[in-house]
């Protein structure tokens, strides 16, 4: 029943797994279970052009994008919901031209990583018939030829052929086969089975269309836990290269059940972010100034972390401050 | 723009929400006239227990309390259902609206180098192609009220009439736009939109002067203000904190 134990250090499984102009997606939403320790773990050992799968992109995308580890994008959006409308640093690349773009909606990319983890070109959807989601492409013919990872295409309208009395529109998203997907999950054990508590979002889609799948986790549980309860768990054992215990691992996001969101943290993370020298005195200070996840919790300090523990049955931190 | 929005919620609807306004309308509409409605989010929470407001739709307070979390799969198929799909309302927020009800939530100036870049889709155009009806929010200002978009989003009535159902979609489209001054409809015939209700102190000429496109202002009505209790269960049960009124 067991593969082997793939528990490693985070700066290991990044060295191991991720390289420059990787094709990566990452799980979590927005401000909820964005993997951060190994997105600043990635910072830290300096990739570059990746490229990177996402539907709703929040704080990893952003950080990412500021530190310049990013070559181009496709995603439905790029925000932090009221603690970043637009993420700022995504913003200030895509208008300034450093970033390409590709737009879907959460649903499209959501069913083209569906259709990795099937292992089908492509899946239909009746979303988006005649806008500019279908018309505009962000990557030219030429980029899309460069890169055998790339769908020659961007997305296809075209007739539903089990219906030529009536014609009826739909649009076929093409598959995505990330090189690595990275997720946090609440509890893993060394072999790999993860249980996500709360919301999936599309975190175990992500993980079954990639070649390679890092998790991180909360809390690094005995195989028999997670088997007396197998209902609990999404993703087998068998997808999964590296398991990496970091608690707090998605912090300034948050974990249900473990911690809220980080509101100060995020709120001061958008001011700093919108002016370019501050934005880089943030990472010195909160991501190359650390050696590890340990010493950047250490630097967040107990007093905060104690501050957005979760208060249960509810799984966040009620009474929170949070303007 | 909360109240006007919560009174367009009818008991027993299932309303697809985004955070901020969408949400406290929806929470509103679920205290005041409609306890049956059931609130979703396109992150996969059905109907939680809203004990505090979310901020993003990924919040861990709609993880509680709810009749199940799946995934953003599960939660767009339902909308995409054309059973369920149907009975659903969706709201959502746009940088820009045409004539004819169709967003922009991505850019403006050209797209593949914007002026400004906003954050995309996200649920939007999925919200906007599935559901029975939408409603949407945007501020009455001249720069958002477009005779074109600076990049076509989310799908509305297209260029009138007919034209929805020839791009492939079986229902829906927007219902109706709700401003910071008013309350605006699609006519049944054309589907242009036209001034339904003018919040109390705005002028029917007020909307047109603040609308980059020709608008029907001879429909316009005054909209009752808010009552003594609308405005209890918005400032005191469902923002207290005051998250969203006053950010």
């Amino acid at each position: 029943m067991t593969d082997s134990d793939k528990v490693i250090t985070l700066e290991k499984a990044v060295k191991r797994f991720i390289s420059d102009g990787c094709h990566i997606s990452f799980g979590g939403f927005t401000v909820n279970r964005q993997p951060m320790a190994a997105v600043y773990e990635m910072i830290r050992q300096g990739l570059k052009n990746l490229h990177v799968y996402m539907h709703s992109g929040g704080q990893a995308l952003d950080i990412l994008i500021g530190a310049g580890c990013i070559k181009a994008v496709e995603i439905a959006y790029g925000a932090n919901g009221r603690f970043a409308p637009t993420c700022v640093r995504f913003r200030q690349a895509v208008e300034s031209g450093k970033l390409l773009v590709e737009d879907y909606s959460n649903y499209q990319m959501t069913l083209r990583f569906m259709a990795g983890a099937m292992g089908v070109p492509f899946l239909p959807v009746k979303s988006g018939m005649g806008t500019d989601i279908e018309k505009r492409w962000g990557f030219d013919s030429e980029m899309r030829r460069s890169d055998p990872r790339l769908p020659d295409r961007k997305l296809i309208v075209q007739n539903n052929p089990f219906s030529e009395q009536e014609p009826e529109s739909v649009v076929l998203v093409p598959a995505i086969h990330p090189d690595v997907t990275v997720i946090h999950a609440q509890q893993a054990d060394r072999q790999g089975t993860v249980r996500i508590r709360g919301l999936t979002f599309a975190d175990v889609e992500q993980a079954r269309a990639s070649r390679s799948v890092i998790v991180t986790c909360e809390e690094l549980v005995e195989t028999e836990v997670l088997r007396a309860e197998p209902d609990r768990n999404q993703i087998p054992f068998f997808t999964i290269a590296a398991v990496v215990h970091v608690p707090y691992g998605a912090h300034p996001t948050a974990c249900y059940h473990y911690y809220d969101y980080d509101a100060q943290h995020l709120n001061r993370y958008r001011r700093l972010a919108l002016n370019d020298r501050r934005f880089s005195d943030y990472l010195d200070e909160y991501v190359f100034s650390m050696d590890n996840h340990e010493a950047y919790l250490k630097k967040i300090g107990d007093e905060v972390l104690g501050r957005i523990r979760a208060v249960p049955p509810y799984g966040y931190t009620p009474g929170l401050k949070r303007g | 723009m909360a109240i006007a929005a919560a009174r367009e919620i009818h008991d027993g609807e299932i309303v697809f929400c985004g955070t901020g306004i969408s949400l406290l309308a929806a929470m509103a509409a679920k205290c005041i006239h409609a306890p049956g409605a059931i609130i979703f989010f396109e992150t996969g929470a059905i109907d939680p227990d809203l004990k505090e407001i979310p901020l993003t739709v990924a919040d861990s307070r709609l993880m509680y309390g709810s009749s199940n979390n799946a995934g953003l799969g599960e939660a767009f198929a339902i909308m995409q259902n054309p059973f369920l799909g149907a009975r659903l309302v969706g709201i959502l927020g746009a940088a820009q609206v045409d004539r004819f009800g169709n967003l922009n939530s991505t850019c403006l100036g050209d797209y593949s180098k914007p002026k400004v870049r906003f954050p995309g889709s996200g649920g939007a155009c999925d919200v906007g192609s599935f559901v029975g009806r939408t409603m949407v929010f945007i501020r009455q200002e001249l720069r958002r009220f477009v005779e074109e978009l600076d990049y076509f989003t989310t799908p509305g009535y297209f260029t009138g009439p007919g034209e929805r159902e020839r791009h492939g979609y079986k229902h829906g489209g927007p219902a109706c736009v709700i401003s910071d001054k008013a309350v605006m409809r699609f006519d049944a015939e054309t589907k242009e939109m036209y001034l339904y209700r003018c919040f109390p102190g705005t002028a029917a000429a007020e909307i047109q002067e603040s609308t980059g496109f020709p608008i029907d202002l001879s429909r316009a009505g005054e909209l009752d203000p808010p009552t003594a209790e609308e405005l209890r269960i918005l400032r005191r049960v469902v923002d207290p904190q005051r998250l969203i009124l006053d950010p």
